[in-house]
């Protein structure tokens, strides 16, 4: 079996390196989606031998992670993990989710809320925001709907559209995943929290035009 | 005639003939040059002939005829603004598709190569072209 790490970054050059080293061990290959990065993130992926995709300007997360998988099926990937660039997710736990593929899940959630070690209480609050909306507009039901620690098989990969740019992807692939009948099965993982990753994150602002967009999403299917 | 009545006929004609030089150019269908045009012919006539609008009132059960103007500029306002946000997103998925494209062309391109010389050349790219 081929598993195939795929990582957006837009501006890590701080963490990527160090995310790259830990995730080595526990994949067949890695595909950084630069997009758009103005610093060294490409030049970073480069030293460090893995595959990049770039894209030529910022196009959000949602984007990224779709190049991505289109990239990670052209490579002939059976599992594929997405994991965040700012180091807040331990690649230890990878052979968990890939366990759990194997245990017939099609698509996987590393879920922080079902340890909610380390997690600041404004985040779980935050949380628990994204999952009701999540709930009220695709009707299904995750305990940490953000997260940006997943694993798809090749044909989950393949059947999940992915319509939405930006941070509403997370919600997107879990709306896909019910309409798709996907089977999707969440495992705990713990998040690690720096003063950087906390950074990386949504704030109020971003999170209210991500409501509007999963609206709009929800309103023109 | 009072101030404002002359100021908004003013303000129309001007429209109108901003409308026809942008339907010259080629940036305006023939179907919006239509709505522009009704638009601010209607809103010259109402402006000249506030009597009109208060016909439309009486018919429409709406107290007063100013009242019933800002209730349907309200209303197009809402419309034009929903219409442009569709718009824009669709621009945007427009754009990712593009620079997906160009993204995976890249990605297919250098893939089978030694890993080591198609890094350096895309770094050595990089500085040249100053990506």
């Amino acid at each position: 079996m081929k598993t195939i790490a795929v990582i957006p970054a837009y501006n890590e050059e701080t963490t990527l390196a160090d995310t790259l080293d830990r995730t080595r061990p526990f994949v067949d290959e890695i595909i950084v989606v630069n997009d758009g990065s103005r610093d060294r993130t490409r030049q970073i992926a480069a030293g460090k031998k893995v595959l990049c995709l770039s894209h030529a300007v910022n196009r959000g997360l949602g984007a990224s992670l779709g190049s991505g998988l289109i990239a990670a099926l052209e490579r002939g990937a059976d599992a594929i993990i997405t994991l965040d660039a700012d180091g807040q997710h331990d690649p230890a736990e990878i052979p968990d989710f890939i366990a759990a593929l194997n245990h017939g899940a099609d698509v996987v959630i590393g879920s922080r809320m079902l340890t909610r070690t380390g997690m600041p209480f404004i985040r779980q609050i935050a949380q628990v925001i994204g999952n009701v909306v999540t709930f009220i507009l695709f009707g299904a039901w995750v305990t940490d709907s953000q997260s940006g620690f997943r694993a798809f098989n090749a044909s989950a990969a393949r059947r999940i559209r992915l319509r939405t740019n930006r941070m509403e992807v997370s919600s997107e692939i879990i709306a896909e995943a019910k309409a798709q009948q996907l089977t999707l099965v969440e495992i705990p993982i713990k998040a690690i929290y720096t003063e950087y990753s906390l950074s990386k994150g949504q704030n109020f602002f971003e999170g209210l035009r991500t409501l509007i967009k999963l609206i709009l999403r929800r309103l023109t299917d | 005639m009072l101030l404002i009545q002359i100021l908004i006929v003013a303000f129309a004609v001007f429209a109108i003939l901003r409308a026809l030089h942008q339907f010259r150019q080629g940036r305006l269908t023939r179907q919006w040059l239509a709505f522009w045009l009704v638009f601010w012919l209607f809103a010259i006539i109402v402006v000249i002939l506030p009597e009109t609008s208060e016909f439309a009132a009486r018919l429409t059960g709406v107290g007063r005829g100013v009242d019933l103007i800002i209730y349907l500029s309200i209303v197009l306002l809402f419309y034009l603004v929903f219409r442009l946000f569709i718009k824009i997103e669709e621009g945007e998925r427009q754009l990712t598709r593009l620079v997906r494209k160009l993204a995976l062309d890249d990605f297919a391109k250098t893939k089978d190569e030694n890993p080591r010389v198609r890094v350096t050349k895309s770094v050595e790219n990089q500085e040249k072209f100053n990506i």
